[in-house]
């Protein structure tokens, strides 16, 4: 099993934590990680994205240009990577502030109203999470008992009283992912 | 500090490594993409535990010459900068090979030239591996490719540094410096004493007792014929170096009909457009120089002679070919494939290249 | 017969045993040697030789090594208080000192000196002063006083081309980091004394880990300035001393009685006498 992850979205969304602790509950699970970012002035605000290879295997390019999996979190992100998908894999997006749709014909289509949702309830801090959550139920590449000790590897100790929120964010994410398009 | 199995970037291997390695000393002074490195120094505080010192200088002329006095008695002493900071402590290192005194710097090599980008690149080859610095000196240079190695080679360099009275240079760049990978730690090292410091730095400058002549820390000599006796000495210990601690790594090429020659991300990334290749049913293989000096030069010999042609691929304008070239006699095919600036190439361009230029 | 005299009981002076028996480079009149000797005599009476390090320059007293029998680095050109910096943060029980030149300290290695200064390293830092390059052949220094003639200003240094001369002992007594800035000279034997009380009180200071202490010695360079010994000595006290005043700038971490502001503040080139 390899999966190659691109998570794209906005400064502030969670984009890189949400990647290091899908890396870090791989790392728990004895898989062999990789979490990529864009760094420099393109981090100071505007867009943020990593990549995050999990697999069995050991990890060849940090560098890839096609992705098993796509999670995008606003236009700009879907409009960059809505064709670095490989045929046949996956785009999941959150709707939110989305105004063209995906297109593509030979990929799985996933949206996540998690922005809308997260607000709904008041925890935006998690929206991240929920995210995650539904990409796991998708693809559950690593088990929730590894998802838990990922989080507390991730998290600084003083956190460690906001995993069950995070948990519970990552539940919510699993029954909120809906179908667009499957093949 | 025990063991244990941690997610961690590059730079911050780097940084853990150091104070695991028992490092006595860390100067440097902040560049992007290996900040991360003193941040985390400063961060963990090992002043506090194992009495490791850390000090931001007022520049890399300052740190790689605090680095040069802290050496100079005998102590583990490190930097890290990434390449227009290495420029600056190119004088300082050739003091220290020519002082031959033992210490670690890590590059994290940006594009350039001159200010450049701050995005990974391997342009710094010929300055790491043939001088920089004035005067024929050589520094023993080691390129990591995960961040595993990142954290094992600091204490490899430790061993390499003191063996041989010289400086390691860890070569590596932004991608690996930045991306996080699995990484298992290490039990610490204790720092050395005062006695052992005595027994493996006998040269150390802290401080003449009675009992012994004062120790000089110098790379100045103006008499001609002892500079070339000097001169000599050193050339014959980069030839053991040749002899005892060339180190690469090869995959698949025990029946390769063509060869990738890479070091660094550009081996991660060549191991991809093997695996690519192979699935094509194309025999590539993959030769991975881990030193860069010395360089495996006897492993590309011997290679060249049973493999159809070797493709180096390097995020650069083609500086490692020349010595994969030299190595290999030019018996057989041998081209470059490049990208620079900061960009780093896809797997599936190296893999065209290697049809293109090599498989044809 | 003259050897009749030479007995341990009619000893009244000895080289101290901290100077190794190896004949000084420099040129008679040249104000190293005395330095030389003060330090090494403070370091033997203070009973440190074994854990004194002492750091030499680039400049006429590259080779300072070969006279101090004490461990010794010698530095790149302006790098000696980076240097220093690290033996004394690594080697807290040493006693770490830098000996350098106008060139070395005031010019090429201006931002190490001034940040060693202002971090309040534990170091001494021993300035000698001559105004000009000795070692490369008498070029232009950051101390050369405007109409002093050198190999770079053949005519005289003006201003507009070379600009000021720096006085960077008073510069350095402004940083809070130091605790004890001087300019003595060691061209008339009670000027040694003093220089030498000096640099003994210097090795106090990083002794009792107060901060930095720097001494400056004006010196004369009579090769460079094309003099003779007594000459350079006289040339030395009515030119440099007027721009370059000698006694305590700052003392236990203060300035000293009697410089005022005006000393700190150059407002005028410091220039040679008309």
């Amino acid at each position: 099993m390899t999966e190659e992850i691109i998570i794209a979205g906005f400064g502030g969304q969670g984009v890189l934590s949400m990647g290091k602790i899908l890396a870090y509950s791989g790392v728990m699970e004895d898989k062999e990680v990789l979490w990529m970012p864009s760094y420099g002035p393109e981090q100071r605000g505007g867009t943020a994205n990593v990549t995050v290879i999990v697999s069995d295997e050991r990890i060849s390019s940090p560098i890839i240009s096609k992705f098993d999996t796509a999670i995008v979190l606003n236009q700009q992100s879907l409009d960059k990577f809505e064709s670095s998908v490989k045929p046949g894999g996956l785009l999941i997006y959150d709707p939110n502030g989305i105004t063209h749709e995906p297109t593509r014909k030979d990929i799985n289509i996933y949206k996540i109203p998690a922005t809308e949702k997260a607000q709904e309830m008041g925890i935006s801090k998690v929206f991240n999470m929920v995210v995650l959550g539904g990409f796991l139920k998708l693809k559950p590449i690593v088990g929730s008992e590894f998802i838990h000790k990922g989080l507390e590897k991730s998290l600084p100790e003083r956190h460690h009283n906001l995993i069950p929120q995070n948990e519970q964010a990552i539940e919510l994410g699993k029954g909120l992912i809906e179908p667009v398009q499957v093949l | 500090m025990a063991k244990e199995l941690k997610l961690m970037k590059g730079n911050e291997a780097i940084a853990r490594a150091m104070i695991a390695s028992g490092t006595d000393g860390y100067f440097g002074y902040p560049i992007t993409p290996q900040s991360e490195v003193m941040e985390t120094l400063m961060a963990e505080k090992p002043w506090e535990t194992t009495g490791m010192v850390v000090l931001q200088a007022e520049s890399e002329l300052a740190s790689i010459n605090m680095v040069y006095g802290g050496a100079a008695t005998g102590k583990k002493v490190a930097t890290s900068s990434s390449s227009p900071g290495i420029s600056l402590m190119c004088e300082g290192l050739t003091y220290l090979a020519g002082a031959e005194i033992p210490c670690v710097v890590m590059n994290a090599m940006r594009g350039g030239p001159g200010l450049g980008t701050i995005q990974p690149a391997q342009s710094d080859y010929f300055q790491s591996t043939k001088g920089g610095g004035h005067g024929d000196y050589q520094l023993y240079v080691m390129a990591p490719a995960s961040v595993q190695e990142m954290y094992d080679f600091v204490f490899d360099a430790w061993d390499i540094a003191f063996k041989y009275r010289n400086p390691v240079l860890i070569l590596t760049d932004g991608a690996i410096g930045q991306c996080m990978e699995k990484c298992y730690t290490r039990d610490y090292v204790p720092r050395w004493t005062d006695e052992e410091r005595k027994e493996k730095a006998p040269w150390g400058t802290w401080g003449k007792p009675a009992n012994r002549e004062r120790n000089i820390i110098t790379s100045l000599e103006l008499e001609s014929s002892r500079q070339e006796v000097f001169n000599q000495k050193l050339q014959k210990k980069y030839a053991q170096m040749k002899e005892e601690d060339v180190r690469y790594e090869m995959l698949n090429c025990e029946d390769a009909d063509y060869v990738f020659v890479a070091y660094g991300t550009s081996s991660r990334i060549c191991m991809k457009s093997m695996q690519i290749a192979r699935e094509k049913g194309l025999k590539v293989g993959l030769l991975r120089p881990i030193t860069l000096y010395p360089f495996p030069t006897k492993q590309v010999a011997e290679l060249a002679k049973r493999v159809k042609g070797m493709l180096c691929v390097e995020m650069s304008a083609g500086q490692m070919v020349e010595d994969v070239k030299l190595a290999s006699n030019c018996q057989i095919p041998i081209e470059h494939y490049g990208r620079f600036g900061g960009i780093i190439p896809t797997p599936e361009e190296v893999l065209e290249a290697m049809e293109q230029k090599i498989i044809k | 017969m003259a050897n009749d005299i030479v007995k341990p009981e009619n000893l009244v002076y000895t080289k101290t045993k901290v100077l190794t028996d190896n004949v000084m480079h420099y040129c008679p009149g040249c104000g190293h040697g005395t330095a030389h000797r003060i330090i090494a005599e403070v370091i033997d009476e203070m009973g440190i030789q074994d854990k004194t390090v002492g750091v030499s320059p680039v400049g006429c007293s590259v080779l300072a090594y070969n006279y101090f029998d004490v461990d010794f680095q010698e530095a790149a050109h302006g790098r000696a208080p980076a240097v220093a910096t690290a033996i004394k943060r690594l080697n807290p029980d040493t006693f770490v000192f830098t000996y350098q030149g106008d060139g070395d300290l005031a010019a090429i290695g201006t931002a190490e000196t001034i940040h060693a200064a202002n971090r309040g390293e534990n170091i001494v830092m021993v300035f000698i002063n001559n105004g000009i390059y000795g070692m490369t052949g008498g070029q232009m220094a950051p101390t050369t006083l405007v109409g002093m003639k050198s190999a770079t200003t053949p005519y005289g240094r003006r201003v507009d081309l070379n600009g000021y001369p720096l006085r960077i002992t008073e510069l350095l007594a402004t940083l809070p980091g130091s605790y004890y800035v001087t300019r003595q000279s060691v061209h008339t034997p009670a000027n040694v004394r003093k220089a030498k009380a000096a640099i003994r009180k210097a090795f106090e200071v990083q002794r009792d880990k107060k901060g930095l202490a720097f001494v400056e010695i004006v010196s004369s360079c009579n090769s460079g300035w094309k003099m003779t010994p007594v000459q350079a000595n006289k040339w030395m006290e009515e030119n440099m001393f007027p721009n370059y005043p000698l006694g305590d700038i700052k003392v236990d971490g203060k300035i000293a009685e009697g410089i005022d502001a005006n000393r700190l503040v150059v407002s005028a080139p410091l220039t040679v006498k008309q």
